[in-house]
């Protein structure tokens, strides 16, 4: 009987393979979106372990000096003492616009030196003294750089640094005699440290906490691309299953048993299910194979985190994807199943008794709507941190989407009520009529022109924000770094004369409440005045600064550790007030500036050899010229501020290329869900239209107001969409961006923008009414016939 | 072989009550065939399917063959109605994504006893052999009614119920189909129940009982 029942049913996808292949393409897209973000997410993660675990960077003892390097002589007297300790001298330097660190190592003490197993010994590799050793893909980037040691190829080294010898990085970075920490071999005791030195457990990879709010975003996009494909899916099988609603009655007539029935759907859906699932993470495969280049560009660009270009198959993302499928299907197939129990043998078997009860349950989800967003905004009130934020963000969304029907039904009713002439009459009824069964697919449409505004919104602000950022912080005309302090102090004893102002960029790194930060010490200039961006700041900020009198913070260290203006701040063991706060969009970490007076009597001796300078603009290219001639300076050692925005713009484009693919891919998939929904109402539309057919209204026509009303229905999903698409956008400027990066962005609005986006969903809409409609044109008059000859 | 005892059954409609069968009795005996006759909204097809286990009834019973109705689970009535019974509706209730010849066969497959060649004369005598590779919804209403006939009687039924097998088609041929489906059920020895509002199709069954306002005359 099982069998006979299932060749029955499975018949229907056999007649009706369009069907098929749309809900398994539905849940297909779902789970390709969702395994493509999961896949991402994986591979950037298995990078950072890697990194963590090659060359023995993972946690590890590490003595440092706060402030400051340690001197060369303090370790050479170290050793000498017994200690068994490593010197490592570490720093960044950009090469071809990207940065990269320099890992300087002593070949003899360095376990990284002795690293065995599959990778090959790096000891006698390091003897050939001077040569800078990479993992392939970066010495592949960096082979036309000039002025650079010999490349070797070497896939022990953690991706995006570049390991040497100890002298070879003093030359690369400019920094003679000093180290930037030293790794601790043996167990030791803190107390017998020399004083200013301190014994710290440092985690020797911090990137997995530094990306863990972009992955976080990632995964958010990656839920929401499931959830508009989970629309997709529960309205692809709920039809699927009101298709079948006939057979349904039919077997259990002819004596199937309810529970059989049931248990062979279940079995059917969770197959289809398993299929769809393994084609999405084929799909998710291909997507996050072309997405993981920019992703690794954003990362490295925004933390300086290295994640390879290539993709592997991971077990935990294909699991994640294949579960998601088959969890999707069942959340989808639940609701019909539960219908099919209820379903009475007599009950009506036509799509449109299924449509109607659709219908009225629409005000029953908007309130369900409703409740969500409140519960959002309680969640918000109640708990703090990124998932609040997303626990609000899921709430608007999908409240809005559940309220959506309602909506439309309302202005649909409106334009009813306005219509005049018979066919106009017809026209809005039957939307109304047809919303139902369109009304996921709609919805599904909803969040992604929803998140397509709120995100673009979002990164216009950010954009508009940025650029003038930087405008304002790269106030100078020129940027030096030299080799050494030496090379520093001679570079600037010549360039006085020469140029409007030099301002020295000098830092030492500190704790503060706790976080590594930098501490930056600035000179008395004009420049700082007309041109930091302060959000917050004292009446006499610049000459309380100067007067070593306060502290200016970034915003993301104000807002982590909610300090403000008046509040509070320990420097190196000293207590100074908050006299501003200025934003910060180039690094996640927190910074503070300190009068240089105060920054040297602090922190001592710290290094001196980066400058910007103040050069009249016609001049720039000349003093560039004679800088480089004169002066052996390190390679990327000279830049004007035009680079250094270019490459800034270039690295923030970069940071949403992924966010632009995964909306444009939502938007898509969106498209899909129309087509799949018109489709699928396609066998219920001809006893609708075959009336108005014999009543003298020409195929061509009806074929014309069916694209019409997909364009009507679109074109007022959109209108609902933009304003949730702003209330999206100012969560994710003033509550997710605060949690996840520290900033605070204004809001700037894009009517135009919203525009453009208006019209991409009417045309994705027209595509995808364009099959049907097309149909429709072309039905033969004989099988509109047969709807009043077979009395459907 | 069918007793139905004093059964009554009503329906919610909004704010009424309405009762559409009032202690209805019957009796069918193995063979016969019987023409339930009576107005629309009169409660014979509800007391079709109610002898079809289709739907449950307020108070009375219903055995078959001495099971009672009323302690038959989802399972046992399913039981019931795949390998006791046989139904022709009106509306025909074919599968439409199973070829005609597939859709004749289905019920004997479901009921575990599909006698090939039994359909096939089945299907030549009620004038559709040729139409085996065909859809169901290529078909007339008239073929695809046959069709739902052929499929009732290739499962060789106890009880045969049909609801206005032949409403749905012209005088000649509702006799035409009428004849052939009495010939088959007295060759076979399947009970039939047949509800029909037609006084002609009524008198060719033989025995008939009218039903009017719940209550059997």
């Amino acid at each position: 009987m099982t069998r006979v029942a299932w060749g029955a049913l499975i018949s229907h996808w056999r007649r009706q393979p369009l069907q098929l292949v749309t809900l398994i393409l539905g849940l297909a897209l779902a789970t390709a979106l969702w395994s493509a973000v999961q896949a991402i997410n994986a591979e950037a993660r298995a990078s950072y372990a890697r990194a963590s675990e090659q060359l023995a960077t993972g946690t590890q003892a590490i003595i440092d000096r706060p402030g400051g390097g340690i001197a060369l002589a303090t370790y050479a007297q170290m050793r000498r003492d017994g200690w068994n300790v490593a010197p490592v001298l570490q720093g960044r330097i950009v090469l071809e616009g990207r940065q990269v660190t320099i890992v300087g190592i002593d070949v003899l003490t360095h376990p990284a030196a002795a690293v065995t197993g599959e990778t090959p010994d790096l000891t006698e590799s390091f003897l050939a003294e001077g040569r800078l050793f990479a993992r392939p893909d970066l010495i592949a980037r960096l082979s036309g750089v000039p002025d650079l040691p010999p490349l070797q190829a070497n896939a022990a080294v953690p991706p995006g640094e570049l390991w040497t010898d100890i002298s070879v990085a003093e030359r690369l970075l400019g920094q003679t005699g000093q180290l930037s920490h030293l790794l601790v071999l043996d167990p030791i005791d803190a107390g017998d440290l020399a004083p200013g030195l301190r014994l710290r457990v440092e985690e020797g990879n911090d990137t997995v906490q530094l990306t863990r709010s972009f992955h976080l975003n990632l995964t958010a996009f990656g839920f929401l691309a499931f959830g508009v494909g989970l629309f997709i899916v529960h309205g692809a099988i709920g039809l699927a299953f009101e298709q079948r609603r006939a057979l349904f009655r039919t077997l259990r007539a002819l004596g199937v048993p309810l529970r059989r029935l049931m248990l062979v759907l279940s079995i059917e859906l969770l197959g289809l299910a398993v299929v769809a699932g393994a084609l999405g993470l084929v799909l998710g495969h291909l997507v996050a194979a072309a997405l993981l280049p920019d992703v690794a560009a954003t990362l490295r660009g925004l933390y300086g985190a290295e994640v390879d270009g290539a993709l592997a198959l991971r077990p935990a993302w294909v699991l994640a994807g294949l579960a998601m499928a088959l969890g999707g299907a069942v959340v989808a197939g639940t609701g019909a199943l539960a219908k099919l129990r209820r379903l009475p043998i007599l009950a009506g078997a036509t799509v449109v008794v299924w449509a109607e009860n659709a219908g009225l349950g629409s005000r029953r989800q908007a309130m369900a709507g409703v409740a969500l967003a409140v519960l959002g905004v309680i969640a918000l009130a109640l708990f703090d941190g990124l998932v609040a934020g997303f626990a609000l963000l899921a709430g608007l969304l999908l409240g809005a989407a559940l309220c959506l029907p309602l909506c439309l039904s309302l202005m649909l009713r409106l334009g009813h009520s306005a219509a005049s002439g018979p066919v106009a009459q017809w026209v809005w009824a039957d939307a109304r009529a047809q919303l139902p069964g369109l009304s996921l697919a709609l919805m599904a449409l909803m969040l992604a022109l929803a998140t397509n505004v709120g995100v673009s919104t979002m990164v216009s602000s950010f954009r508009l924000t940025f650029t003038g950022w930087l405008d304002q912080r790269l106030a100078a005309e020129l940027y030096v770094t030299a080799r050494d302090d030496a090379q520093g102090a001679e570079i600037e004893a010549w360039l006085a004369p020469r140029v409007q102002a030099v301002l020295p960029i000098r830092s030492a790194g500190d704790r503060l409440n706790g976080q590594p930060a930098t501490i930056f010490g600035i000179i008395e200039h004009q420049t700082y005045r007309d041109h930091w961006p302060l959000l917050q700041a004292d009446p006499a900020v610049w000459a309380r600064i100067e007067a070593g009198e306060g502290v200016l913070i970034n915003e993301q260290l104000a807002y982590r550790q909610d300090l403000w203006l008046g509040d509070q701040v320990t420097l190196a063991g000293q207590s100074m007030p908050v006299v501003g706060v200025y934003s910060d969009y180039g690094n996640p970490n927190p910074q503070a500036i300190i009068g240089m007076d105060t920054l040297l009597q602090l922190y001592g001796d710290v290094p001196n050899y980066r400058f910007g300078l103040r050069v009249p603009p016609a001049q720039v290219d000349a003093v560039r010229a004679e800088l480089a001639e004169r002066f052996d300076l390190p390679p990327g050692g000279l830049r004007a501020n035009t680079e250094v925005k270019q490459v800034s713009k270039a690295v923030f484009e970069n940071t949403f290329v992924v966010t632009g693919a995964l909306n444009a891919l939502t938007l898509g998939v969106a498209g899909f869900a129309i087509l799949t929904s018109l489709l699928t109402l396609w066998t219920s539309r001809l006893p609708q239209i075959a009336p108005v057919w014999s009543l003298g209204l020409t195929r061509r026509t009806i074929a014309l107001v069916e694209l019409g009303r997909s364009l009507m229905l679109a074109a007022f999903t959109a209108l609902i969409a933009v304003p949730v698409g702003l209330g999206l956008a100012w969560v994710l400027l003033n509550v997710i961006n605060v949690e996840a990066f520290g900033w605070r962005l204004p809001m700037f609005l894009f009517p135009r923008d919203w525009a453009l986006l208006t019209g991409l969903a009417l045309i994705a809409a027209a595509l995808a009414a364009g099959w049907p409609a097309w149909r429709v044109a072309r039905v033969p008059p004989a099988m509109l016939l047969k709807v009043f000859a077979n009395d459907r | 072989m069918l007793k139905i005892d004093t059964v009554t059954k009503s329906y919610d409609t909004g704010a009424q009550h309405h009762r559409v069968l009032q202690g209805v009795s019957l009796h069918l005996a193995a063979g016969e065939a019987l023409a339930l006759t009576g107005e629309s909204g009169s409660g014979k097809s509800t007391l079709l399917h109610l002898a079809a286990a289709l739907d449950g009834f307020d108070s009375g019973e219903i055995t078959l063959n001495g099971a009672a109705y009323s302690g038959l689970d989802d399972r046992g009535r399913a039981q019931l109605r795949r390998e006791t019974l046989a139904l022709v509706f009106q509306q025909f209730s074919l599968v439409p994504s199973l070829t005609v010849g597939d859709n004749i066969l289905f019920h004997a497959r479901l009921a575990g006893r599909p006698d090939p060649a039994w359909a096939a004369e089945v299907t030549r005598r009620l004038g559709l052999s040729d139409l085996t590779g065909r859809w169901p919804e290529a078909l007339s209403g008239g073929q695809q009614q046959r069709v739902a006939i052929a499929r009732a009687i290739a499962a060789r039924p106890q009880l045969l119920l049909a609801d206005e097998p032949t409403g749905n088609l012209d005088e000649d041929t509702a006799t035409r189909v009428l004849d052939l489906m009495l010939e088959l059920v007295r060759e076979t020895g399947t009970a039939l129940w047949l509800v029909t509002h037609s006084e002609a199709v009524a008198q060719r069954v033989g025995r008939r009982v009218h039903l009017s306002g719940g209550v059997l005359a």
